[in-house]
């Protein structure tokens, strides 16, 4: 089994609204994770604002499916990096993001954070490590 | 393709989902397990009750994996498996639970 699980790194570049890309990764993620892959998602540039809190689409028309991203936890999704130098070039920090979590069932459903923040040479080794990315 | 419930008439897709979450109402999940031949118990309506509750908290209809895992937390293992929902839901507790609850198929299931 091991050896063919491999990691898979969701990268995503855009912001949620205005083209499909965010809602089209997130749902490839919840698709992929039913097929017990190592998966980590990782957002940078204008990916940061799919995290942001708050969001609101009742002008546009569209759906928000912002509130998705807290059952990436159910799914066993557990591995969400957040580039620093993108937050910080946005004037945002981890404080404008949801609080995402997942559950320790071994320890009593635990709550234990989802979000790694990390910095773009971090961010750099994550992409060079994993075996497929895929970039949205 | 369209579903008739209290002389109100709902669109559905091809494969009986409400084609509007908005259009639910109990009579829904009535009208479309009388289809099935398959009788409501309070105990179909915690899972239905639950999935609209995800859906409402998350805006997606969970997978089966993901149902089952909720489920037992919230109402114990003894719920929170395989056996028990599909032997609530023979189509499969995820597909037939969420068209039920007029939910959108499940993201993932084919």
């Amino acid at each position: 089994m091991s050896e063919t699980v491999k990691n898979f790194l969701y990268l995503n570049r855009k912001a949620p609204y205005g083209t499909i890309y965010a809602w089209e990764s997130l749902e490839v993620v919840l698709i992929g994770a039913a097929f017990d892959q190592d998966v980590s998602l990782a957002f940078v540039d204008d990916g940061v604002y799919q995290l942001t809190k708050g969001q609101d689409t009742s002008e546009i028309g569209m759906k928000n499916f912002s509130p998705t991203y807290a059952a990436l936890g159910d799914y066993e999704v557990k591995k969400i990096y957040v580039e620093k130098e993108s937050l910080d070039e946005r004037g945002l920090s981890l404080d404008d993001l949801q609080h995402l979590v997942w559950e320790d069932e071994d320890e009593d459903y635990a709550e234990k954070d989802s979000i790694h923040l990390v910095s773009r040479s971090e961010m750099a080794a994550l992409m060079d490590g994993a075996d497929v990315v895929f970039s949205f | 393709m369209a579903i008739e419930v209290n002389g109100k008439t709902y669109e559905t897709d091809e494969e009986g989902y409400l084609a509007n979450i908005n259009d639910w109402e109990p009579g829904v999940a009535e009208v479309m397990s009388k289809e099935d031949d398959l009788e409501l118990t309070d105990e179909h309506w915690d899972i239905i009750n639950f999935l609209r509750e995800y859906y409402e908290e998350y805006q997606i209809a969970p997978a089966v994996r993901v149902l089952t895992k909720a489920v037992g937390k919230k109402m114990g293992k003894d719920k929170g498996n395989s056996k028990y929902l599909y032997g609530l839901f023979p189509y499969g507790p995820a597909k037939q639970a969420c068209r039920y609850a007029g939910l959108p198929k499940p993201t993932g299931c084919v």
